[in-house]
C-alpha cells in the first residue's frame, strides 16, 4: 500500500448544472476516491468522493467529529475549531458524549411516532396548498409551499412559536451561509441560544405537549444543554427538508415523465423520494471527521490528526455504487445513499424528513397538476454558497 | 438464519424498522432496535440483509 501523492487543491462548491456536484469532484473520484486536499489553513488533509471510502470513514469511530481535532475546508470558518462547543449540540461529539444526547431523542423520531404525525403533516400540507389557491399564481415556492411545511412542523414537534420564525430563520441563513464570518456565525448563534434558552424557562413555567417541555420536565439537561439541542433540532429541521422540497420540485419540473411518476404512482412515492434525496444531495460540503489514530482507508493512509472531508455528492453519483447515477430515475433502488449521512450521527430526523417529503411532493404535484416554472430554469437563483443547497426562490405558475 | 442485535450500539436511525416493519421495531423509550422475530422465515432473507446492511451503526447482524 503506497501513500497516494499530494493533490494540492481545495474544495469545488462551483456547480456547472444545478442538479450535479461539481464536475472537479466527479474527475477527481475518476482519478482516486481518496486523495489529498488543502484546507483553509494550510491543513494538508484528504478529501474523500468515492461511496464505498465515505461510507466507511462515517462508519469509523476512530473518526472525530470534535471541532477542537478539525480543519475546515471553509475559508471563513477558519477559526471554528477554537470556538468552544455550545452544550448539547451533539453532532460535533463523539461517542460516548454523543449518545447520552442522542439517546434522549431518539424516542420522539422513531418510524412509528412519524407515521403518527402524517394527519398532521396532511393538514398542514392541505392548508399551504389552499393558502396558494387563494394567493394565485405566480407564487414563490419556496416562501408558500417547501419553507412553511417543515417549519410549521419542527415548531410543533418542539413547541417553538411559529410565530417567532422570522428571527430564528434569519439566524438560521446566516449560520449555513459558507460566506458568513465567524463573527457573524459567533452572534447569530448566541442571539439564538439566548432565545431559546428564555424559551426552556418558559416550558419550565408553563410546560406544553411538546418536545422542549418533555425534556424540561425530564430534568436530564441543564438549560444551557436543551438550549443547544434545541438549536441544532431548529436549523436541521428546517434548512434541510425545506431545500429538498424546493430543489427537489425544480428537479421534477425539468424533468417531467419523473414528475409524472410521482404525481400518479402512490406505490412510486417511497422511491422517489430516496432517488431525489441521493439525486440532489443537498449537503453541499462535507461532512467533515478527523483521524484520531493511522486508518488505511482504500489505498490512503490517513495519519492521526488528519482531517478528511467528505462529498456525500460525488459519493451518492459513484458509478461503483449506482450505475447511471448522474440520471434522476426515481424507479432505481435508490436506498443506502449517504445523504442522511451515516455511522453515528446518521440523521435523527430522517424519518420525519421522509414522511414529509411524501406527503408534499405528490400532494403538491396532484392540486396543481400544470405547475410550470415561471422563470427560464436558467434564472432560478441556486444557493451555491450555502451548506445546505438548495434554490432561494423557485417562481412557479399553474 | 437468526438476528442478533446489538441494543447499546444502536443510535435510532429506524432504518430496520423502516426497512423490515415485520421484522424490527423500535423502543418507545429510547427508539433502539426491537427485534420482532429473531429467526424470520427464509423467504425475508434479502430483506433481511437489506435491514442490516442500511443500518448506520452496525448494531444488527445474521447469523446460523
Amino acid at each position: 500500500m503506497t501513500e497516494a501523492t499530494p493533490r494540492l487543491a481545495t474544495f469545488p462548491l462551483a456547480r456547472e448544472r444545478a442538479f450535479d456536484p461539481p464536475d472537479e469532484l466527479a474527475r477527481r473520484r475518476d482519478e482516486a476516491p481518496v486523495q489529498r486536499m488543502t484546507y483553509a489553513d494550510g491543513h494538508e488533509g484528504w478529501l474523500v468522493t468515492g461511496y464505498a471510502e465515505a461510507r466507511a470513514i462515517l462508519a469509523d469511530n476512530r473518526f472525530s467529529t470534535r471541532p477542537e481535532l478539525l480543519h475546515s475546508p471553509i475559508p471563513q470558518r477558519g477559526e471554528f475549531s477554537k470556538e468552544p462547543l455550545t452544550p448539547g449540540f451533539f453532532l460535533r461529539m463523539d461517542a460516548p458524549e454523543h449518545t447520552r444526547y442522542r439517546r434522549l431523542l431518539t424516542g420522539q423520531f422513531t418510524v412509528r411516532r412519524m407515521k403518527q404525525l402524517e394527519p398532521r403533516i396532511h393538514e398542514i400540507t392541505e392548508s399551504r396548498l389552499d393558502a396558494m389557491e387563494r394567493e394565485g399564481a405566480p407564487a414563490d415556492l419556496v416562501e408558500s409551499f417547501a419553507l412553511p411545511i417543515p417549519s410549521l412542523v419542527i415548531c410543533e414537534m418542539l413547541g417553538v412559536p411559529y410565530e417567532d420564525r422570522e428571527k430564528f430563520q434569519r439566524d438560521s441563513a446566516v449560520l449555513v451561509n459558507l460566506d458568513s464570518s465567524m463573527e457573524d456565525v459567533r452572534a447569530a448563534v448566541q442571539d439564538l441560544l439566548s432565545y431559546l434558552h428564555g424559551l426552556v424557562e418558559l416550558k419550565a413555567k408553563e410546560p406544553g405537549d411538546d418536545m422542549l417541555s418533555g425534556l424540561v420536565a425530564g430534568g436530564e439537561l441543564t438549560t444551557e444543554e436543551l438550549g443547544g439541542v434545541a438549536l441544532l433540532l431548529l436549523i436541521a429541521g428546517h434548512e434541510t427538508t425545506a431545500n429538498m422540497l424546493g430543489l427537489g420540485t425544480f428537479a421534477l419540473l425539468t424533468n417531467p415523465g419523473q414528475l409524472a411518476v410521482v404525481r400518479d404512482d402512490p406505490a412510486a412515492v417511497d422511491n422517489a423520494v430516496e432517488e431525489l434525496l441521493r439525486y440532489l444531495s443537498i449537503v453541499h460540503i462535507g461532512p467533515t471527521r478527523t483521524a484520531l489514530e493511522d486508518v488505511e482507508v482504500g489505498d490512503a493512509l490517513i495519519r492521526a490528526g488528519e482531517s478528511v472531508t467528505l462529498s456525500l455528492g460525488a459519493a451518492n453519483r459513484d458509478p461503483e455504487r449506482f450505475e447511471g447515477g448522474d440520471t434522476l430515475d426515481v424507479t432505481r433502488p435508490a436506498h443506502g445513499h449517504l445523504s442522511f449521512g451515516h455511522g453515528i450521527h446518521q440523521c435523527l430526523g430522517q424519518q420525519l424528513a421522509r414522511i414529509e417529503m411524501r406527503i408534499a411532493y405528490p400532494a403538491l404535484l396532484r392540486r396543481f397538476p400544470n405547475l410550470r416554472l415561471a422563470v427560464p430554469a436558467r434564472d432560478v437563483p441556486l444557493r451555491a454558497k450555502m451548506a445546505i443547497y438548495g434554490v432561494h426562490r423557485l417562481p412557479v405558475l399553474w | 438464519m437468526k438476528i442478533k442485535a446489538d441494543t447499546g450500539r444502536c443510535v435510532g436511525a429506524g432504518m430496520c424498522a423502516l426497512t423490515l416493519p415485520q421484522v424490527f421495531d423500535q423502543s418507545e423509550d429510547d427508539g433502539t432496535v426491537v427485534v420482532l422475530d429473531a429467526e424470520p422465515p427464509a423467504a425475508l432473507g434479502p430483506a433481511v440483509n437489506r435491514a442490516v446492511q442500511l443500518c448506520p451503526s452496525g448494531a444488527l447482524s445474521v447469523g446460523r
